[in-house]
């Protein structure tokens, strides 16, 4: 009650007064009523407004009153000049929103823990290793025999889960004869348990659905597949779906918040590990291999003997296990097994989008804290330079008796004022921004999906940055403020250099970090830029791409009938098959000989195509011919220049042969004679170096000649129209109807492919360019308000030099001189913190590095302009100086 | 002033013992109180009894409320609350301490 009153009267302090004097006047009017003299009644209760200032003081929390004060008159001050005021709240909004929207990405993605139950006790098994090319490879797939090997050895003091990746998968609703898409993942029996997760409805799956092969062809939706694709009907249970020829039954719903292990994928569907075929082959390496601590296991003294145990069992495996490496090159195997086994934290879960975005989610953060500090220090200026005026004021304050605590607390005041607008409009930012961001990341037709909440995390690093920013805006002047010497300042100015020095620094500094931004965001810019005019070596004009699949597999004679099918549509101007599109994310590969030798150490890689596939895709042809349509694999074989030149250098290759080593993909034998050779064109992805390719005619035959069955391949389809989406339902329709097993699992362009191998790139460079512009923008705006303050300040010296016979270049040298020297400092010192940032990203550039001169030239030159825009106001206001009129004035 | 004097220290408890045989007093009424239960001799100042009735009220052993008086004006009247009634024992009880010991000097002197 008492405390509670306390702080409200402070609030209400004018009512509060009001009600002390109504009930002094009703006092005085009953001592006049009991017949006592009005005016000894008066005397009695001595100085009125003494009395009164006693009764207040009691009755009010005296710090929040005074701090009421302060924030009534900083909110007057900001109104005073509402144009600086807004600039400072808009551009720390920014700022601030910015950085918060970053903090949620990263922290979604990088993080928040899972919601399960021992996240901190998660960790995920991968293997490090020299890798092809003699670079450091980390291999994050296990067989699951080794991983049941592993999974007893560690069972005293460690659970193991194995977890599939959650693949984007055809599926069947048994009611309906549709395909659609859902993310499937295979999971261990015991990780709904271990995870102490409970069901949303009817059960999960358990160790026993698990035990054997084949046992449990149960399936389990998650919350939000059971949301979005059934409206949360609870007749889901008992209902049966079809993945790869597998009927599967519904036996449950996870709990509301669980989506997976794969941070930034939403898992649909969870099927028992052991129902997928890969389960039982030994040289299979499939699925991720998590390793749950048991509770009160200490990790610092455990994970050391625990890790040496387990890469001893999974070595063992390795080593013994005959069909893991047939037709490998000992040298092969040899690198393979001399490798490390690694724990790592997976508390957060692990997913390729954490790899692909850790830095450039970094780097994004660390442009937005730039830009966020550069308006910092702009609005710190504005405040310094509002104090300095206010020197005066802060003089008289002191010598009336103001506590320099009570200065701070003014200043401070103002500063927290500005903070928490900027803050209130930067939280709408962030809200919108942080999902913006995300919906690009990955292409629209798979969108990565994070969970954004505005929890407790995101709110406290919001309060802190907001500390952070008060601090930074409001300490440097109010310590300056409240250093004010009373004398000094009343007597008419103490040292004039003090505020232009500490101006000068804001300025270098400003200028450091508005070119650390410029010089990243030039690099990702080229780097986009780069990558998207890199020379394809194919067209992706009007290409339209069925990905079909066909269940357990069609003679390639099907398949071919098919295309001719879809060659008489009208629209339609050709029609070619491959097994899968370049660019599509897929890369399969052998090992090539040459005339019987050993495999070469660098392998091979292959595509399938069908005679036409080259023209379709407008890839020349530099000598030899395409595939006719009796040509079979293994027999003819088209090479790219890479391919040649590596097993054929300084040779012809057209009408050699190699051989397709045997693997474990790749049984039989077979022996190829190049009939052609092409350019190099980009195979799996934009960014890396031409790897060896050749293609094979898409009809295989095995070693008796007879055919082999395709399981999926796609139809490329150069269309007339000039949207090739256009025509994919009537031909999707067309392969439906005609009922040979050929369905299309998913539609895409071929632009779209290229393009999708950019999104990265493309987000980077738009956000990274967004933040130059705004702080070149501020930067400007911050030189040029310290310019225009030093030459206000300094008219009385300006006038007085002109009086006395000063030149104008004078008068421009001694203005500008020490700003441009602070320029050029900033700047140095911004190469050199930018030579540090690009080295941390270097991954993430194309063909840029940062010693490129351009990439420090074009920042410069940017800053340099923006300097002389800025500059040149404040200049010309100096010329204009009338000595007699200053002279006269001052 | 002697009679001001002689109230130091136990303005308080004469406020809540007033307050305690009658409810809901305005400040006038109080120091009125006090001066005709003491047969004149005790006397609250005006400047002192407010901020002694807003100390207690904040201490929480009084309460306040606004009545409306005959006369159509507005009078702030108190009342004792529990903690009041505590504290008025207290105060009490080191009143008769403090003036045993005071008499017991007197009496050896």
């Amino acid at each position: 009650m008492s405390w509670w009153s306390r702080i409200s009267n402070a609030v209400q302090g004018e009512r509060l007064n009001r009600e002390i004097e109504e009930e002094l006047q009703s006092h005085l009017d009953e001592a006049i009523a009991a017949g006592r003299d009005p005016g000894e009644a008066r005397r009695a209760f001595g100085s009125a407004l003494r009395t009164r200032e006693a009764s207040h003081t009691i009755r009010v929390a005296g710090w929040l009153e005074s701090l009421l004060a302060d924030l009534r008159f900083g909110w007057r001050q900001l109104g005073r000049n509402r144009i600086n005021s807004a600039a400072a709240v808009l551009s720390l909004a920014l700022g601030i929103g910015s950085c918060v929207g970053a903090f949620r990405l990263m922290d979604a993605l990088l993080w928040r823990p899972l919601p399960i139950s021992g996240a901190s006790r998660l960790y995920v098994l991968t293997r490090r290793m020299i890798g092809l090319y003699g670079k450091p490879a980390e291999d994050s797939y296990w067989a699951t025999p080794d991983y049941k090997l592993m999974r007893d050895a560690a069972s005293g003091q460690a659970d193991l889960i194995a977890i599939s990746d959650a693949d984007r998968t055809d599926i069947t609703w048994s009611s309906d004869d549709n395909m659609e898409k859902a993310h499937v993942v295979y999971v261990s029996g015991n990780m709904f348990p271990l995870f102490g997760l409970k069901p949303a409805l009817g059960r999960l799956l358990v160790p026993a659905d698990d035990r054997s092969p084949g046992i449990g062809p149960y399936a389990v939706l998650s919350w939000d597949y059971w949301n979005h694709r059934f409206g949360r009907d609870p007749h889901v249970l008992g209902r049966s779906l079809d993945i790869g020829g597998q009927t599967f039954e519904i036996i449950g719903v996870g709990p509301r918040d669980f989506t997976g292990t794969e941070t930034g994928t939403v898992t649909d569907i969870f099927l028992p590990l052991s129902m997928s075929s890969f389960a039982t082959q030994e040289s299979v390496t499939w699925h991720h291999t998590f390793l749950m601590l048991k509770p009160g296991i200490n990790p610092a003294t455990a994970l050391e003997p625990l890790r040496q145990h387990l890469s001893a069992v999974s070595h063992a495996f390795e080593v013994g296990c005959a069909t893991c490496w047939r037709g490998v090159p000992q040298a092969s195997i040899d690198r393979y097994l001399h490798q490390t086994l690694v724990f790592s934290p997976a508390g957060a879960g692990i997913s390729d989008l954490q790899k692909d975005y850790r830095r450039s989610l970094g780097i994004l953060g660390l442009l937005a804290g730039l830009v966020l500090l550069i308006a910092c220090v702009n609005v710190a200026n504005m405040m310094t330079a509002q104090a300095a005026a206010r020197a005066q004021e802060m003089a008289l304050r002191i010598s009336i008796g103001a506590g320099r605590r009570r200065l701070v607390q003014l200043i401070l005041c103002q500063s927290a004022l500005l903070a928490l607008l900027a803050s209130l409009l930067g939280a709408f930012l962030a809200a919108w921004s942080a999902p913006f961001v995300l919906s690009r990341v990955n292409p629209p037709a798979n969108p990565a999906r994070l969970a954004l909440p505005a929890d407790w995390r995101v709110l406290l690093f919001g309060f802190v940055l907001m500390i952070l920013v008060v601090l930074l805006l409001g300490l440097l002047p109010a310590l300056r403020a409240s250093a004010v010497r009373p004398v000094a300042a009343l007597k008419g100015g103490e040292d004039p250099h003090s505020p232009r020095r500490l101006l000068r620094g804001a300025i270098a500094l400003q200028v450091a970090f508005c070119f650390l931004v410029l010089f990243l965001s030039s690099l990702f810019v080229a780097s986009f830029q780069r990558l998207q005019n890199r020379l394809l070596g194919f067209s992706t004009d009007r290409l339209l791409l069925l990905e079909t699949v066909s269940g357990k597999g069609q003679l390639p004679v099907v398949w071919n009938q098919t295309a001719e099918a879809l060659r008489a549509v009208p629209g339609v101007e050709s029609v070619a098959i491959a097994s899968w599109p370049l660019l599509g994310g897929i890369a399969i590969n052998s090992d090539i000989s040459i005339n019987g030798a050993p495999p070469s150490p660098t392998p091979g890689w292959f595509l399938d195509v069908s005679p036409g596939w080259l023209a379709t895709m407008k890839i020349p042809l530099l000598g030899g011919h395409d595939f006719r349509p009796q040509d079979t694999a293994p027999g003819a074989a088209i090479v790219n220049q890479t391919f040649a030149r590596t097993f054929f250098p300084g040779q012809d290759s057209i009408g050699r042969t190699f051989d397709r080593a045997t693997n474990r993909y790749f049984p039989t034998p077979g022996q190829y004679t190049i009939i052609g050779v092409t350019p190099d064109v980009p195979y799996r992805s934009l960014r890396e170096p031409s790897r060896a390719v050749y293609y094979v005619p898409f009809d295989e035959v095995d070693n008796h000649s007879a055919p082999q069955t395709v399981e999926f391949a796609t139809f490329t389809v150069h269309t007339e129209t000039q949207n090739p989406l256009a025509l994919a339902p009537s031909l999707r329709k067309l392969i439906a109807q005609r009922h040979n097993g050929l369905r299309v699992s998913n539609v895409t362009t071929q632009l779209d492919l290229v393009r999708d191998q950019t999104l990265r790139e493309r987000l980077i460079a738009v956000l990274a360019g967004f933040f130059a512009a705004v702080a070149l923008l501020l930067a400007g705006i911050g030189l040029y308000a310290v310019l225009n303050y030093s030459v206000l300040q300094r008219r009385r010296e300006i006038g007085i030099r002109m009086a006395i016979g000063s030149t104008r270049a004078g008068i421009v040298r001694i203005v500008t001189l020490d700003v441009f020297l602070m320029i050029a400092f900033g700047g140095c010192t911004g190469v050199a913190l930018g030579f540090g940032a690009a080295h941390y990203v270097a991954s993430l550039f194309y063909q840029v590095k940062p010693t490129d001169a351009d990439m420090i030239a074009l920042p410069a030159c940017a800053m340099l302009l923006t300097a002389v825009v800025a500059t040149l106001p404040a200049v010309l206001r100096a010329l204009r100086t009338d000595p007699t009129q200053i002279l006269r004035t001052q | 002033m002697p009679r001001t004097d002689a109230l130091q220290g136990s303005l308080d408890l004469l406020v809540l013992k007033i307050l305690s045989r009658r409810p809901r007093l305005h400040g006038y009424a109080i120091m009125a109180a006090i001066a005709s239960t003491s047969g004149e001799v005790l006397r609250a100042e005006e400047g002192s009894l407010y901020p002694a009735l807003y100390r207690m009220e904040e201490a929480g052993w009084i309460r306040a409320e606004w009545i409306k008086k005959d006369s159509g004006r507005r009078a702030r009247v108190y009342e004792l609350t529990a903690a009041g009634k505590k504290q008025l024992g207290a105060e009490e009880s080191r009143w008769q301490s403090v003036s045993l010991a005071i008499n017991r000097v007197l009496r050896e002197a």
